[in-house]
């Protein structure tokens, strides 16, 4: 009998799906990947309910409360936690919020942008609630490995992934690891 | 009897000079010890404890403590790989360096330094300070929130270019650049890109206008070989990929 495939889970939170390009930049190598895992909840399954899984992979970092509940949920159902990228690691680009207060970023958006027709600040209750800042995964939950890049690359992505599926030390060469 | 001045690192026979730190003996012997408010072209300052060795079984900074016969100092350990890597955190989490968005990004000795010793995440809660930035000076920017208080600008100022513009003012967590001017604005200076203040800034709170993302990714500075190789971007010719306007 052939080995059981490991189970990935991945998603995006305050992210812009570069990290998951990134990951499709793997090409040809999905194809040998596909033969060792099988994707559970993902944007590229699209399955909505998260299962146990062996591997989870996170990019973006946690700006609203919905964030907070997908972070949760990922870390109860998976055995090793990832954060990938530059936002999920220190907040990255949406972190440059920090520097303002929620209601200002809201106001310069929604009442003050070029353009806009009727302004008003959205508050369908549909739309979950922004945090006052944005936050690494680190800083909510337990993180098991990082992943640094904006995005990571293919080739270190494909790096870490085989070395955290063959179980060995973790070692990025030095063109791998970059934060940009 | 000069031949006989020497100290190990790392069981090395390294020379010295009188006078000299382990640090400037070790930069004359080629080897590297990471550092970042250390130039070998100003009087040390100690501050960003980077350059941490083990003299005789004693942590200390590289850049300040005097080189002496039959010291045993210890450079590229795990223990003070580890401490390096923890000092490198704090600076990250202490300010904002949003690489991404950063033109220093791939020229930057915080992020190079950062890389060497094998930083994968800043690993601290985040302060998320609010600095500002100052874009008032027609030729040059100052980001506050990458400042790390190496005092590079602050010595080249005053030493170098004799004009002062630069200070560190508060204590503590409070400690921050200033300009030396009543609006605290480097437009009302006579800072000039051509100064040597404007060339030695290991991050990038200090940048010049107009030259942003000049290099692709991929060709800059610390892209494809370790700063243990390449250099410190401010003792390096423009010429080499470093940032001065010589």
């Amino acid at each position: 009998m052939s080995e059981p495939k490991v189970k990935i889970a991945t998603c995006s939170l305050a992210g812009c799906f570069g990290c998951h390009m990134s990951l499709l930049d793997l090409d040809e190598r999905l194809f040998e990947l596909a033969e060792r895992v099988e994707l559970d909840r993902s944007p590229l399954t699209d399955i909505k309910e998260l299962g146990n899984c062996d591997l989870g992979l996170i990019e973006g970092g946690v700006c609203n409360a919905e964030n907070v509940h997908v972070l949760m949920e990922f870390r109860a159902h998976c055995k090793v936690l990832v954060a990938i990228g530059a936002c999920a690691l220190n907040g990255g680009v949406p972190a440059m919020r920090n520097q303002y207060d929620l209601k200002e970023c809201l106001e310069e958006s929604y009442l003050r942008g070029i353009g806009l027709v009727n302004p008003q600040i959205p508050n369908d209750p549909e739309i979950p609630l922004l945090l006052n800042q944005v936050h690494p995964l680190h800083e909510v939950v337990k993180i098991d490995y990082f992943l640094p890049g904006c995005p990571p690359s293919a080739d270190a992505i494909w790096t870490f992934v085989n070395q955290l599926l063959s179980g060995q030390p973790l070692a990025l060469p030095y063109t791998q690891i970059h934060y940009d | 009897m000069s031949a006989d001045r020497s100290f190990t690192l790392d069981g090395r026979r390294v020379p010295f000079q009188d006078g000299q730190t382990i640090m400037a003996a070790a930069l004359a012997a080629g080897v590297y010890i990471p550092h970042l408010c250390f130039n070998p072209e100003f009087a040390p300052h100690g501050s960003c404890r980077v350059c941490l060795v083990k003299v005789n079984g004693r942590v200390q900074a590289a850049c300040t403590t005097p080189a002496a016969v039959g010291q045993a100092v210890q450079n590229e350990t795990g223990e003070l790989r580890e401490i390096r890597r923890g000092i490198l955190q704090m600076l990250f989490v202490e300010g904002n360096h949003v690489c991404p968005a950063c033109e220093k990004s791939g020229a930057c000795q915080l992020q190079a330094v950062a890389y060497y010793v094998g930083m994968l995440a800043p690993h601290y809660t985040h302060f998320y300070p609010r600095r500002p930035v100052d874009a008032s000076h027609p030729e040059a920017v100052i980001d506050f929130n990458r400042c790390i208080l190496c005092e590079l600008c602050v010595r080249a100022s005053r030493d170098v270019d004799g004009k002062n513009i630069f200070a560190v003012q508060g204590r503590g967590i409070q400690a921050h650049l200033v300009v030396n001017t009543p609006s605290g604005k480097l437009g009302a200076t006579d800072f000039s890109v051509t100064d040597k203040a404007a060339q030695v800034c290991p991050t990038g709170a200090i940048l010049t206008k107009h030259r942003g993302y000049e290099i692709p990714i991929g060709q800059r500075l610390y892209d494809r070989k370790p700063i243990s190789v390449v250099g410190d971007v401010a003792t390096l010719a423009e010429s080499k990929g470093g940032r001065r306007h010589e």
